[in-house]
């Protein structure tokens, strides 16, 4: 299982156009991948499940990814975060 | 987990903040509730001072029978620097003592019109619902019959539009995607929806719609006991799928173990109408009536006849 930690930096945080790319570029792979935030965690692959975390500015989040592309799985949605959302 | 604060039985509850007014955010570690009778008779080894104390008539009437200097050596024994909380029940009068204490130490003295049973059973449920295990889950809760149904399975197999059909046709949609699940007592689920979604759904292609204003108020519920789980897979075609239904599979959340049925997935099958029946199915089951043990019971009295018609010839 691949694992790695962001900060969101971007002013309206985890808001539904970005979150809505993340789910996208997550559900290109086979990968079980998941997003954990403030003690919840939802599947980055549902939509509903990363908009309902309401993701604010200034937040840490984990993703982790466990299966066969794990390593490309959390490549990809990492360079999705670091463009559109933080760091 | 959000922390629970005595702030929070304050706006629950019908409570008159009577004094230690500084300390209305001190945060409740526990669901039990003290009593202190032994407590004021002057025994404060095991006190429990962490906790909510309640007084009720018996306490109140015995502190009353006390010397001052005793009274004056209780409250202040009561009164700790982590005790959240004195709720007095009955509406009955405070003494002048105990206000004093109470606002030295910021323990938050409260009073409530209620019975000391009633109060009690109140605070406990709301304490207890506070402090449930908690979970969340990746699928959707529909309510189908009275049967609380949690559907999984993997992203885009179809859970929403399943959801969607099963609305349609009259049922209660709890919770679209993610499911924010409670362990209430040690043997029932309660699932709901994250606030931020609800009464929402997601269908590919169309986009966000809320199914409240869409079918109205009738087709949607706040929480529901979970009853069953139905997960929804492509359909494989080396793996067994339960044809007879004798079994039942059951899946573990928390500490509760809910049955589960897996529905393989395949164009033309049509997934809310099976979905359905297995709620009417799994209804009957717990009323008594199983198809397929029935069956299986036929079956053996047929072949049991069979064999001593064949010993007879």
């Amino acid at each position: 299982m691949q694992e790695r930690k962001f900060t969101i930096t971007d002013d309206t945080g985890v808001h539904a156009r970005p979150a809505t790319l993340l789910v996208n570029k997550a559900g290109q792979y086979e990968s079980e991948i998941e997003m954990h935030y403030n003690g919840k965690t939802v599947n980055l692959k549902s939509i509903m499940g990363v908009m309902s975390l309401g993701v604010p500015k200034g937040a840490e989040i984990t993703v982790t990814a466990d299966g066969s592309d794990e390593e490309q799985a959390l490549q990809g949605v990492a360079e999705v975060i670091t463009e559109h959302l933080g760091e | 987990m959000a922390k629970v604060r005595t702030q929070d039985l304050l706006n629950q509850f019908n409570l008159e903040l009577v004094a230690g007014r500084n300390g209305v955010h001190r945060e409740i570690f526990m669901s039990d509730i003290s009593r202190p009778g032994l407590e004021m008779a002057g025994y404060f080894k095991y006190y429990p001072k962490n906790r909510l104390q309640l007084l009720g008539k018996t306490e109140m009437s015995f502190f009353n029978e006390l010397s001052t200097e005793e009274q004056r050596d209780r409250v202040e024994n009561l009164c700790t620097d982590i005790t959240p909380g004195i709720v007095i029940t009955r509406g009955m009068d405070i003494p002048e003592v105990l206000i004093e204490a109470a606002d030295n130490s910021g323990v938050p003295l409260m009073r409530s019109p209620h019975k000391t049973t009633r109060v009690t059973s109140r605070l406990t449920n709301y304490l207890e619902t506070r402090f449930a295990p908690f979970t969340a889950i990746h699928g959707v809760l529909v309510d189908i019959y009275g049967i609380g149904v949690l559907i999984t399975g993997q992203s885009g197999v179809g859970k929403s539009e399943t959801a969607l059909e099963l609305v349609k046709r009259g049922h209660r949609l709890v919770a679209d995607d993610s499911v924010e699940i409670r362990q209430e007592d040690y043997d029932s689920l309660i699932g709901n929806s994250p606030p931020l979604i609800e009464h929402l759904l997601e269908i590919r292609g169309l986009g966000i719609i809320n199914v409240m204003t869409l079918f109205g108020a009738g087709s949607v519920r706040s929480h529901k006991k979970i009853s069953m789980i139905i997960n929804l897979e492509l359909w494989d075609q080396k793996k067994q799928y339960d044809r007879l239904g004798l079994e039942e599979e059951t899946m573990k959340i928390m500490d509760v173990e809910i049955p589960k049925a897996v529905i393989p997935v395949r164009p033309g099958r049509n997934l809310s109408v099976i979905i359905e029946v297995a709620a009417m199915n799994f209804r009957l089951k717990r009323m008594g009536v199983n198809a397929a043990e029935e069956f299986s019971e036929r079956l053996t009295n047929m072949i049991q006849q069979e064999k001593n018609e064949d010993i007879q010839d």
